[in-house]
Formats: C-alpha cells, sequence, structure tokens
C-alpha cells in the first residue's frame, strides 16, 4: 500500500462535519454560555469554541491529512508537535499564574497623539 | 512487497535509494510531518503570546475582538473547509490517475485560496485601515470609538495590542496562504505534463497536507480572534 485511496463518501461526509460545526460556532458566539463557580465567572464560550475548533482539526488530521490511515511512526511524530505545544502553552502559563505580576496601566500620553473633538 | 512493483524500477517512480514504493512514500510523508511539526512551534509561540496577552488584557481584547466582522470570518473558513475538500479530492484523483480530474481540483483549490485572499485583503484589513485600527501603522480610532471604549473602561493601547496580534496571526497565515497558491500553481503545471499518476502522487499529497494544515491554523484563529469571549454583549 502506498498511501491509501479513500472512499469519496468519507471526504464529503467530513467536509459536511466541517461546515455543520463551522455554523455551530459562530452561533454558539451569540450565546451567553457564561457559568459561574461561586463569584468567579468561567468563560464557557471561550471553551466551547476551542473544544469545537480541536474537533475541526481533528476531523481534517484523521481524514484530510490521512493521519487515521498513516503508520505509527507518522502518528508519533503528528503527537510529538502536539505535545511541545502543550508544553509551551502549559509551562508558559503556570509561570504567569503563579508569580505576582506587577501590570504597568498604559500612559496616558497615547491620547495626546490623536486628535480629540473639541469638547 | 518486491514482486507487487516488480516491474517499477524501470518506469522511473521509484528513486534508486529506496527499496518500493511504501518506503519512499514513508519517507516523504515522514519529512512533510516534520517539517509541519517545525510549523506547531512557529505558530505555537504566537498563540502562547496570544494566551498570555488575553489573560492580562482581557477587556481589551474583547474590545478589539468586536471590531471584527464574524460574518466574513465565518464565510472564509467555510472557503478554507471547501478549498481543503478540493484539495483532498485533488489527491485522490492523482491517486486514482484521473489527470484532468486533478487538474480540475487544483484549480477549484487555487481559486478558493484567491477567494480567502480577497475577502481578507479587500473586506476586511482595506477597510480596517479606512476605520483606523491598523496598530502601529495608523491607529487613530474614531472618537465615537474611543468614547465608547471609555465607558467599557477599556484602555486603547490594549485594544492596539489585540490588533497587532490580529494582524500578525492572520498576516503570517495569509502568507502561507500566498506560499500555498504558489506551490499549486506549479502542481497544476506538473499535472498538465501528465508528472503525476497512480504511482507518483507523492508531491501532490506532501502538498496537500501542507494545504490542510494552513486550513487547521485557521480553524483555530477563527474563534480565538473573532468569537473571544463571545459575542452576546
Amino acid at each position: 500500500m502506498t498511501g491509501h485511496i479513500m472512499p469519496r463518501k468519507i471526504y464529503f461526509m467530513v467536509f459536511g462535519c466541517l461546515l455543520a460545526l463551522t455554523a455551530l460556532t459562530t452561533l454558539a458566539a451569540y450565546v451567553d454560555l457564561d457559568a459561574y463557580l461561586g463569584t468567579k465567572i468561567i468563560p464557557m464560550n471561550t471553551v466551547v469554541a476551542l473544544l469545537i475548533a480541536a474537533c475541526k482539526a481533528t476531523l481534517v488530521a484523521l481524514f484530510f491529512m490521512h493521519v487515521k490511515y498513516s503508520s505509527h511512526l507518522i502518528k508519533v511524530v503528528v503527537a510529538a508537535g502536539l505535545f511541545w505545544m502543550a508544553i509551551l502553552i502549559a509551562l508558559t502559563m503556570s509561570d504567569y499564574k503563579t508569580r505576582n505580576l506587577h501590570i504597568p496601566n498604559p500612559p496616558e500620553s497615547w491620547q495626546s497623539s490623536i486628535s480629540q473633538p473639541d469638547r | 512487497m518486491a514482486d507487487a512493483h516488480a516491474a517499477l524500477p524501470h518506469s522511473g517512480a521509484l528513486k534508486e535509494q529506496f527499496d518500493d514504493l511504501e518506503q519512499q512514500h514513508e519517507a516523504s510523508a515522514l519529512g512533510m510531518w516534520v517539517f509541519l511539526a517545525t510549523e506547531v512551534m512557529f505558530f505555537g509561540g504566537l498563540f502562547a503570546a496570544y494566551t498570555i496577552f488575553r489573560n492580562l488584557y482581557y477587556p481589551g481584547f474583547v474590545a478589539g475582538s468586536h471590531l471584527l466582522e464574524v460574518p466574513f470570518g465565518a464565510t472564509n473558513t467555510a472557503v478554507l473547509i471547501c478549498s481543503s475538500l478540493t484539495m483532498a479530492m485533488a489527491v485522490r484523483s492523482a491517486q486514482t490517475g484521473k489527470r484532468r480530474a486533478l487538474i480540475v481540483y487544483l484549480l477549484c483549490t487555487m481559486a478558493l485560496g484567491l477567494a480567502f485572499l480577497g475577502i481578507k485583503f479587500h473586506f476586511e484589513w482595506y477597510h480596517d485601515y479606512l476605520d483606523g485600527i491598523v496598530p502601529g501603522v495608523h491607529f487613530a480610532p474614531s472618537p465615537e470609538l474611543l468614547a465608547h471604549w471609555a465607558q467599557l473602561h477599556v484602555a486603547p493601547p490594549h485594544v492596539e495590542m489585540f490588533m497587532y496580534f490580529y494582524f500578525v496571526m492572520t498576516g503570517v497565515h495569509a502568507l502561507h496562504m500566498i506560499v500555498g497558491v504558489g506551490i499549486l500553481s506549479v502542481l497544476v503545471i506538473m499535472a498538465y505534463q501528465g508528472k503525476f499518476g497512480p504511482d507518483r502522487f507523492n508531491t501532490v499529497e506532501m502538498s496537500g497536507l501542507y494545504w490542510h494544515f494552513v486550513d487547521i491554523i485557521w480553524i483555530f484563529l477563527f474563534p480565538l480572534l473573532y468569537l473571544l469571549g463571545g459575542r452576546f454583549r
């Protein structure tokens, strides 16, 4: 086998799913999905949007990019790329979340560079 | 294995350093996926930086996201998904040796890629420039916009930071699309010359991997930039 020839039907089914998920993620953005944990707001809209994006990316990779039918070696390389990305995000964010960072306010001087209307 | 491709060494499809077509195909795919892993690292840095600043300047980022037009973003997502389908069908046509279908599908993919770039350049970036929300180059929001942000207690430099991310991320993505369209035009010429067939389609398939990867990047850019924090407010 040199490259798996997939039935046309699968490509069109994946295509349909991708379009449906795009419509779903767009519509979901207009619905307030915020969840409350005590007083803390959990931005569920972002979580839902990213989950849908991950599903779409998985569909593209598995079927359009033939990962489902590839050798273990290829799958390991794909997983390694994603694992590196997870390290990058997780370790960077753990640093920002566990340190008391002083975030300076933007300088007020930006306003002088923009012409203001008469008040 | 060797028997199955006994006649192939004479066809020239099999390069002499490989035992058989399967090994040759595996080597191409491995090389392409290693390149795509470096691309994950390239875009990963931008995504990580975006995540940090989104946490630091959340209200400013939401205000910036609301400056973008969701219909254009959603349309472009659909356009790219269509182009991924035509690219997948192009690879399939090469695998099954259908030259005419291959050329048609490659041209469709190119046209959809150019449509994406057209929407991006003409309906989005050009109007962003006219509206004065291009960071660095021309960041001069209208007084109404500044008053609106003041109401929301949003610092304009924070919105500008979002716009930097928007322009760099979509800009680098558009650059990848332009490279992809260039690759496709070479493929069309090669396909016209009859250089692809059931035992030689690696070039088409590997270019397809690149095209689908660029599609995946957009699949993440769309919710992160256009739908940030929801649109219900």
